[in-house]
């Protein structure tokens, strides 16, 4: 039998915010324990929750940023559970009336692209942690992270494989970073997937009975455990057996998932609005003035390069990939580079030793600026191509930022590119003498000959030849 | 010196006529002699006399503001930096606050010195302070009487005069019933006029602070000290600053008062109903008129309050889990067992029952036959004021169906105690304004409080009618003898 997956994710993002979502104690990470504590995020007695605009904010850019509706107004409600690490016994998040509704976000897998449509997206806080070493035996808690805004963005069933559901939470990740409503450091939990994974025979409608893997925070994490969780539900059906509802845990060693309750032992959470928020109220003004300030979004900014640049779409699609990739690339252009050469560059050279030295595109030692003087020299025929490739690696291990730095480099260790016809003709001789193997075999008519000819001349001349001039010479001589 | 106004003390501490530590002294000497009365649940003879100690200092280097010195006492709800917050509660019986309810700042900010912590139903949840796990407080007027809840500590202290003033807090008729069967005055005043910030919760959406006084004139003057916009009360108003005493005097002529004909219906004590006719009568010597109107749901608040005030207790008193303060049972097996066993010790059998009950109405597939149908009848209660103050000024009726009760009457049948709370409940569900006036007393010489009802922010008209009335009449005036 054929089966198809059926995957719908929710993802817990950590907003940026400088103060927790109703205290005024601070998100950063990392305090000793339980030093970013106020009177709310510890529950003490008679403390009250104050909403942080700020978060809410976040939440309005998210929803305008998927084309969603925001709601202007919607509903903080408790979910009631006992949990050490969950200080009031609840926690203050949105059920019946979030602050996002719909949207959606484009994915493309194997150059198809596909819209997922998102259900709703709503804030809500985090819980504390709990600590279990060094307490012999009993647990810690620390409450540091107790009341850090999330924003929980829910998205429809509708990816059908594991590469799906990577590119969407690929993609969710990239908006929530450009929008910079999150940091998105995934070890630190800034972005945590749920991922909800059902199977069914192929063509039929109802879903099947799903299954959800919790709390994984990497990419590769969720492509493993979507594969394990379908292989799992498939050899169950196909061996008689029928899928429990169930939370389930993604084990990275091992790969397997495993399940942490069933749907017997769900919690009853007693959802009921929360009598110390009234119903948070969001003007057409306030929407608008975040509308405004909105950046550019990297699909309309795809289309801006294509048009503005005229490269074509596959460079724009990789130079959008993140602000800082797309800022680097219109900065290397307005420094004066030309558009597809410095998209060539920075998709290939740049990004390539980027992913060497694992570093991202805010880390490199070559400033757009001095990048932008490396491809000036490359088109005006100073230096060859592979002359440049070493220009960029000193420049990158000198860090050179100055807009001229290539060309002191160039000038320090004479690298300009021999374009004398005068002292070409004498390289281009010696050349024809020593290799009559392949000047025959191009006089015989394999083009292929000339290429290696003029791999010999490059040669000869240390790599300083114009590749240009010495094939015109070559064939010249040997018309 | 015990029978004086606050405006009286505020005159002789300013002659220097009285010190901020001889009246700390002589209110500290007569909550001791009285402990019997059970009031008080803590006191800190050396920290209060500290405070009137600064008080007079501020006195004597000319910035004291009116109330400088004039103690008070602070039901045991409000967190107060340095004091236990027990809220009556063996689960907080040793928790020390590590910071100030916005009411205890404001009353600090105003000079006022802190006389102790008044005893109270557990987590407010009671109407005759049975429920305490510290005991129940007597009546100072009769000390087989319950003092009404869950205020009862500090409407027994402002009746015994064991303290002039006293904080509380109303979620279901917690200072109005109290004040009636101690026979002193208390106002709740609309739903967000006092910070809640710092306020042990009960039922977020219905608790309200309140001041206690022997008279109108002193709650109003309490009432301008605990009033205020808080930001850390995501409830409380925006409402511009007032002088609660600024109308005392203003006269009653033209004044329309409505009678609801549903609080003198039925199950009305008749020593109550004639204390009420009277003080009726007595407003219209005043020049006020009287409109027969309707409160056609009264009924109906008690189920809807014994639906939602569960319901947010439920989920209020989650945090008191034994992990990080409050009471941790000894021995237990695991996780779920010391919440058991914490939960279990800790909290008293009306706390419980009220727990029960919410769980249970929110639970699923219980929410919408309960907590929804509840909100809707709460909304249903609102508009039936809103129709009524169409016709009148004020509401005016009885407090409780009758006066204070026997301690242990009530305990075997808690249905029956929540049905005293039937003239209380809406004014919390609504969200509105009330106050108890004493009227007098029944045959037994137990006190009768008069209700009055205001719409939105009419304290200051609910305190100027109150206050004229206390012009007229002395029933205010009379203490128990102890």
């Amino acid at each position: 039998m054929k089966w198809e997956v059926v995957i719908g994710l929710e993802v817990h993002t950590q907003l940026t915010t400088q103060s927790k979502i109703f205290s005024p104690a601070s998100t950063a990470f990392g305090a000793a324990p339980n030093t970013q504590t106020a009177v709310v995020d510890i529950a003490l007695p008679g403390a009250l929750p104050v909403m942080n605009r700020a978060a809410v904010e976040k939440a309005i850019q998210f929803g305008l940023a998927i084309g969603a509706k925001v709601n202007q107004r919607s509903v903080f409600a408790r979910k009631n559970y006992f949990y050490p690490d969950l200080p009031k016994g609840y926690q203050i998040s949105q059920f019946e009336l979030p602050v996002v509704e719909g949207g959606a976000i484009t994915i493309n897998v194997d150059g198809v692209d596909k819209t997922i449509n998102l259900t709703r997206a709503h804030l809500e806080e985090d819980a504390g942690k709990s600590v279990h070493e060094d307490f012999h035996g009993l647990s810690g808690i620390d409450l540091n992270r107790a009341g850090t805004p999330l924003l929980e963005i829910v998205s429809e069933p509708e990816m059908r494989s594991a590469a799906e559901a990577v590119a969407y939470a690929k993609a969710l990740y990239s908006l929530v970073t450009w929008i910079g409503i999150c940091d998105g450091n995934m070890q630190e939990g800034s972005f945590r997937c749920d991922v909800n994974v059902s199977v069914r025979p192929e063509g039929q409608k109802e879903f099947g009975t799903r299954r959800e893997v919790k709390n994984l925070n990497s990419f590769k994490f969720i492509e493993q455990a979507v594969k394990a969780e379908v292989q799992y539900q498939i050899e169950l059906i196909e061996d008689g057996g029928k899928v429990q509802q169930a939370t389930v845990l993604f084990n990275p060693d091992t790969g397997e998932t495993r399940a942490m309750r069933s749907k017997e032992d769900a919690h009853d959470y007693r959802y009921f609005p929360d009598p110390d928020l009234p119903p948070l109220v969001i003007s057409d003004e306030w929407v608008e003035r975040v509308r405004s300030e909105l950046p550019e979004l990297p699909a309309a900014m795809q289309a801006r390069f294509v048009e503005q640049y005229g490269i074509p779409a596959y460079d724009a699609a990789t130079l959008t990939a993140s602000k800082a990739l797309a800022g680097y690339y219109e900065a290397t252009v307005a420094a004066g580079a030309d558009a597809k050469l410095a998209s060539n560059w920075i998709m290939g050279d740049v990004s390539a030793t980027l992913n060497r030295e694992e570093k991202d595109i805010v880390d490199t030692p070559v400033s757009a600026e001095a990048l932008a003087g490396l491809i000036r020299r490359v088109s005006d025929n100073t230096i060859n191509n592979k002359t440049a490739k070493d220009v960029l690696r000193k420049m990158w291990d000198e860090g050179v930022t100055d807009p001229n730095g290539a060309d002191a480099i160039i000038e320090r260790d004479g690298l300009k590119q021999e374009t004398d016809t005068g002292a070409l003709e004498a390289i281009v001789d010696e050349v024809i003498a020593n290799n009559a193997k392949s000047v025959e075999e191009y006089r015989a008519g394999k083009e292929k000959a000339l290429n290696a000819l003029v791999g010999q001349c490059m040669k000869a001349s240390k790599g300083k030849g114009n590749p240009g001039v010495l094939t015109e010479l070559l064939k010249q001589k040997l018309a | 010196m015990i029978e004086k106004s606050l405006k009286q003390l505020s005159g002789m501490l300013a002659a220097k006529d009285v010190s901020a530590v001889e009246l700390a002294t002589e209110y500290l000497g007569r909550i001791k002699a009285n402990a019997a009365l059970n009031a008080f649940i803590a006191t800190d003879e050396a920290r209060t006399l500290a405070q009137a100690q600064a008080a007079d200092a501020a006195r004597a280097a000319g910035n004291a503001g009116a109330l400088t010195g004039i103690p008070v006492a602070h039901k045991d709800i409000f967190c107060q930096q340095g004091w236990v917050a027990s809220c009556g509660s063996k689960m907080l019986k040793n928790f020390v606050a590590p910071y100030n309810a916005h009411v205890i700042e404001q009353c600090d900010a105003a000079g006022l010195v802190t006389l102790g912590r008044t005893n109270m139903d557990e987590f407010a949840m009671g109407s005759s302070n049975e429920n305490s796990a510290f005991g129940a407080v007597l009546n100072p007027w009769d000390r087989k009487a319950v003092p009404g809840g869950s205020s009862g500590g500090s409407a027994a202290a402002v009746a015994a005069r064991l303290a002039p003033i006293a904080t509380g807090t109303d979620t279901g008729g917690s200072i109005r019933q109290p004040a009636s069967f101690c026979g002193v005055t208390g106002i709740k005043p609309t739903y967000g006029i006092v910070s809640r910030f710092g306020m042990i919760a009960y039922a977020s959406s219905l608790d309200q602070g309140g001041p206690f006084g022997k008279s109108a004139e002193d709650c109003a003057l309490l009432l301008n000290v605990m009033a205020g916009f808080d930001e850390r009360d995501a409830t409380s108003l925006q409402h511009d600053k007032e002088d609660y005493a600024r109308d005392l005097d203003a006269p009653l002529a033209g004044l329309r008062i409505g009678l609801p004909r549903e609080y003198f219906a039925e199950g009305l004590a008749a020593d109550v109903a004639k204390a009420i006719d009277a003080a009726i009568a007595e407003y219209k010597k005043l020049g006020a008129t009287v409109v027969d109107i309707s409160l056609p749901n009264t009924r109906l608040a008690i189920p809807s309050y014994y639906v939602i005030a569960p319901a947010e207790a439920s989920s209020n008193l989650s945090r008191f889990d034994g992990v990080r303060y409050g009471h941790r049972a000894a021995d237990y097996d695991g996780l779920t067992e010391m919440y058991e066993k914490s939960r279990a010790e800790g909290f008293g059998w009306e706390v419980k029952r009220r727990i029960l009950t919410g769980t249970y109405v929110l639970s699923h597939g219980y929410y919408d036959a309960y907590y929804l149908q509840a909100q809707k009848i709460r909304r249903i209660i609102a508009d039936d004021f809103q129709k009524a103050f169409a016709d009148c000024d004020l509401i005016m009726g009885p407090v409780a169906p009758g006066t204070a009760w026997n301690l242990g009457d009530k305990n075997a049948d808690p249905v029956a105690m929540y049905l005293e709370d039937i003239y209380t409940l809406g004014v919390n569900l609504a969200g509105l304004p009330g106050m108890s006036v004493p009227a007098g007393f029944d045959a037994a010489g137990r006190p009768i409080g008069l209700q009055i009802i205001g719409n939105y922010f009419a304290e200051a008209k609910m305190l100027n009618t109150a206050h004229r009335f206390q012009q007229a009449t002395d029933w205010h005036q009379k203490a128990p003898a102890l």
